[in-house]
């Protein structure tokens, strides 16, 4: 295995915490080879960051042997350090330094010479696009700027090995695309070797090789059509004229041979057991009008097919009791020319949109680009600087109780009492909501049994899986029945699979007539609402269905258009606007 | 040249961050006024009600006496118990009172008592205001004894010559004092928390990867904050000097060394403080308690250490402060007394060695 960069054999690692003992990496076996990108996939505590940090030499594996571009990275960490750039997840940028300040740490740091520094800097700084910024203090760049300089900075000595900890979490897909450039270019030019961490699994696509990992085992190893091959010949497109997508997406989640349904669009993707075109049917008796399209496999499907869980998904209705049966034109957000500044800072500038009942509503847009704030003003939470807005009828700022009792808020940060368990906090605020007696017992085993929290009852809220701290959060939210819910970044750092399961209710809530409004930056997500607004830096970009949006961004060379595609054309539009006025 | 980028832009970092310029030098100057010229533990014009039962020559001789006083601000009462009740609303600190039998007792040479009642809430100022009373009472004794023609039978007749600071004025022990109470913030207090914010920010985990030796790293961190510590002592000893008035009797180069020899025992300390506590309010708290606390209240710079129980004795001899406290007192006051500041200086070379040793031995490049 010669020129291998990274070797990892028999790694194994695992981390103290309250008693527990906690297996980050299971006895991992890798080899990694140059000149090309290896991404480093799976869900949230999969161990991806652990097993950067141990190629990096910044922890010490119990058990095993790493070498780094040939060089025992256990015995001589400063070595291993002095030839590979590593970028952590929050990279180290000196917010009160400048940008050629920060550059100029690195390059002493890594020991740059003197007389190669200009070069060296000025083609950083093209790359990434920063020319014009070099005096700015770190601090005052947004965030994808931000994440282009701490890669500038990784790359200012040009290692023979770069570690990418989840580079592009929370970036606009401008910037995004951005830096899958300069990776690229990289390892192009010089031949460098990439090992770079995602969550998002539309990246899978774009590495060379893929690494799959789930709770510190490594699942596979290859490139991103090899893992797709096994789910070929299995992946459909599934609509019925007369059935509302929700309906169809969740009968089809129950039929028999079917592995996986997602909304996508107006249409159901369908992940099958078998190869093979099922027939219409066969599959739901009962629909008449079901047409089904072979499509592409993605990486998605492939991931969704290895690490799904045995239990069916389908199953998972939510039960309301009282079902929202009023009029489904009601208008029951409507927000006109609403503004929002702090100082001179203007964070929603002058938006205007309206959600009907039994909708799902996103906010779509990068961070900072006034998502949070709009929810915060439509919560009540936060005063308008002008313009209306009105939820069921009320300003919930003036709203009595009576008003607020008729919407559900699931706040960013999971907003539970980590010190009292899923029973405790559950209780708690379903008594805040005045639920009591026989109603608030019957509410509680609703919940405990909908979102599968059983088992975890007496555990702590602070000790649950992320995946699982976001079901209790949701289930409080749902406490008592709300007829609007307002969902903000629902599904910001839980992993893929938690990411479907949410959404699964979420449809199932919309489909009893409950309006969702949800706020998020996962792009393909966009797919699951019915209408949503693309925002950024405080505007109404365009609102529309995901469908509609999509079609405008189709050109001959991309015909099948994403989301993110949509987004990104939407900016570059706006800047070149931005550019003539 | 990676230790040097350390520092330029640990430098960097100082000159644009508000909050270590305020520490090292605003800091400073509030301390110095407000112990310079807000706190004093002088007594100074406290004051005392006087009773007079029945006014005679003697009486008023004897309140004259206290009148003339600069100590006391003497307020007249007719009966004891308007006084008590002044007393007891805390408008006096003391009560002299002559009784109806005053005089003659003292005409006929017997004891004539006087009575005085001290508010003993805050016992150390009790126990200044006892002795200013006593004393100006014996004073005044003797004069009238002498007055009369005979000398008052006095086995032993004190004279007191106080040293070094002959105004007995508390500020000009309490600045020296402070020096030390501004270094230790300097040293621990903003060293804990320029580290802590680095852990915070992840700006730690991404020099950690970076060729940078564990040497160079604290090096890095320790001299611009030793040379800002340096500037700020420089800094408050002129003000000290000219602006407070405060002899400096001493040699500077000696009040140098022993300073940057405290100040590195500080800096080990901060450092020490921001491998225990990764975030800034936990390093902040850690600080303030371990370091800050002890230096102001078991140095000896506000209260005497003589004066304090065997056992917390024992424990300000933990304390660094307590023996930079010691050198600048001396050093400003009284001179180069070389025994007591080389004893004091050995200790903090102790102090300094133990803490680099723990330092050394507990940094490493890895994040557990």
């Amino acid at each position: 295995m010669s020129g291998a960069v990274i070797t990892l054999s028999a790694v194994s690692k695992s981390f103290h915490r309250a008693g527990h003992k906690i297996t980050a990496l299971d006895s991992i076996d890798l080899t990694l080879q140059p000149g090309r990108v290896t991404g480093l996939i799976g869900p949230d505590g999969a161990g991806k960051t652990t097993l950067m940090r141990l190629v990096a030499g910044l922890l010490l594996p119990d058990k095993g042997a790493i070498r780094v571009l040939g060089i025992d990275a256990l015995a001589r960490p400063l070595e291993v350090q002095s030839s590979i750039g590593y970028m952590p997840q929050r990279f180290g940028l000196y917010e009160d330094l400048s940008v050629q300040e920060n550059l100029e740490l690195y390059a002493d740091l890594q020991g740059v010479p003197v007389a190669q520094r200009a070069a060296r800097f000025q083609k950083l700084m093209q790359m990434t696009s920063l020319s014009p910024f070099t005096r700015r203090l770190a601090g005052k760049l947004s965030g994808g700027m931000k994440q282009k300089l701490g890669l500038a900075c990784t790359l200012v000595r040009s290692p023979r090995l770069l570690l990418l900890d989840e580079p592009t979490v929370g970036v606009d897909p401008l910037s995004r695309r951005e830096l899958w450039q300069i990776v690229y270019r990289q390892v192009q030019e010089v031949g460098m070797g990439v090992l770079l961490s995602t969550a998002y699994l539309d990246e899978a696509e774009r590495c060379d090789e893929v690494i799959l990992m789930h709770q510190g085992k490594l699942l596979g190893q290859g490139t991103p059509a090899e893992f797709s091959r096994p789910v070929s010949g299995r992946i459909f497109q599934a609509s019925a004229a007369g059935c509302s997508h929700r309906r169809l997406q969740e009968q089809l989640s129950r039929a028999p041979g079917v592995l996986d349904a997602l909304i996508e669009g107006e249409a159901v993707r369908l992940v099958m057991e078998t190869p093979g075109k099922p027939e219409p049917e066969a599959l739901l008796p009962e629909q008449q009008n079901l047409q089904l399209t072979a499509v592409e496999p993605r990486f998605e499907d492939a991931f969704i097919a290895r690490l799904k869980r045995p239990r069916d998904l389908g199953s998972m209705t939510l039960s309301l009791r009282k079902k929202v049966t009023a009029n489904t034109d009601d208008e029951v957000i409507r927000v006109h020319n609403l503004q929002r500044r702090f100082g001179d800072f203007i964070a929603v500038n002058d938006i205007s949109f309206s959600v009907r009942r039994g909708e799902i509503f996103g906010l779509l847009g990068a961070n900072g680009a006034g998502k949070s704030t709009t929810f915060r003003m439509l919560c009540g939470l936060l005063p308008a600087s002008s313009g209306e807005l009105a939820v069921a009828g009320h300003d919930l700022r003036q709203a009595a109780a009576s008003a607020r009792g008729r919407i559900g808020y699931m706040a960013q940060k999971f907003s539970l009492y980590t010190s009292l368990s899923v029973i405790q906090n559950l209780r708690f605020f379903s008594s805040v909501y005045g639920l009591r007696g026989r109603q608030q017992k019957a509410r509680l085993e609703w919940a405990l049994t909908t979102f599968e929290l059983e088992p975890f009852r007496d555990a702590n809220a602070g000790d649950l899986p992320l995946g699982y701290k976001q079901r209790l959060s949701f289930a409080a939210a749902l406490m008592h029945e709300p007829e609007i819910l307002f969902l903000d970044e629902p599904t910001s750092g839980v992993d893929p699979l938690a990411r479907r399961e949410f959404w699964t209710r979420t449809n199932a809530l919309a489909e009893a007539g409950v309006t969702v409004l949800v706020t998020t930056h996962f792009m393909e997500e966009a797919n699951y609402c019915d209408r949503l607004v693309i925002m950024a830096e405080g505007e109404v970009l365009i609102e529309g269905t995901p469908l509609t949006m999509k079609a405008s961004a189709r050109t001959a060379e991309n015909p099948d258009p994403t989301m993110e595609d949509a987004f990104i054309q939407l900016i570059e539009q706006r800047q070149a606007q931005q550019a003539t006025a | 040249m990676r230790l040097l980028g350390m520092i330029h832009k640990e430098s960097l970092q100082i000159l644009r961050d508000p909050s270590s310029i305020s520490i090292a030098f605003v800091l400073p100057v509030v301390l110095l006024f407000l112990f310079g010229y807000g706190v004093s533990l002088d007594a100074k014009l406290i004051p005392v009600g006087i009773v007079i039962e029945q006014p005679d020559t003697a009486t008023q001789s004897l309140a004259g006496a206290f009148e003339r006083s600069e100590f006391f601000q003497p307020y007249h009462f007719d009966s004891i118990q308007t006084a008590q009740q002044m007393l007891n609303e805390r408008h006096i600190d003391g009560i002299l009172w002559m009784r109806s039998n005053f005089s003659s007792n003292l005409l006929a040479g017997e004891e004539a008592p006087i009575g005085v009642i001290i508010n003993g809430v805050d016992s150390n100022q009790a126990n200044i205001t006892q002795g200013y009373i006593q004393g100006t009472w014996l004073a005044w004794l003797s004069r009238y004894a002498e007055s009369r023609g005979h000398s008052l039978p006095m086995p032993v007749s004190l004279e007191q010559r106080v040293w070094f600071n002959a105004a007995l004025s508390s500020r000009l022990f309490l600045v020296p004092g402070l020096i030390a109470i501004i270094m230790t913030m300097i040293g621990s207090l903003l060293t804990a928390l320029v580290v802590a914010r680095e852990w915070e920010r992840g700006t730690m985990e991404a020099l950690m990867v970076t060729p940078l030796r564990i040497g160079e790293l604290l090096a890095g961190k320790l001299i611009p904050y030793f040379a800002l510590g340096m500037t700020g002592m420089l800094f408050s000893v002129a003000l000290a000097v000219w602006q407070f008035e405060v002899p400096l009797r001493g040699s500077l180069w000696l009040l140098m060394v022993s300073s940057a020899l405290f100040m590195l025992v500080a800096l080990a300390i901060g450092m020490l403080i921001s491998i225990v506590a990764k975030n800034q309010f936990v390093a902040g708290q850690l600080a303030i308690i371990v370091t800050f606390l002890p230096a102001f209240i078991l140095s000896g710079f506000l209260f005497d250490i003589n004066s304090m129980p065997e056992w917390v004795q024992l424990i300000t001899h933990l304390v660094p402060a307590r023996y930079f406290v010691a050198i600048l007192q001396t050093l400003f006051l009284a001179g180069d007394v070389w025994p007591v500041v080389l004893s004091n200086m050995g200790a903090l070379l102790i102090m300094l060695l133990f803490f680099f040793t723990l330092v050394w031995r507990k940094s490493h490049k890895h994040l557990e």
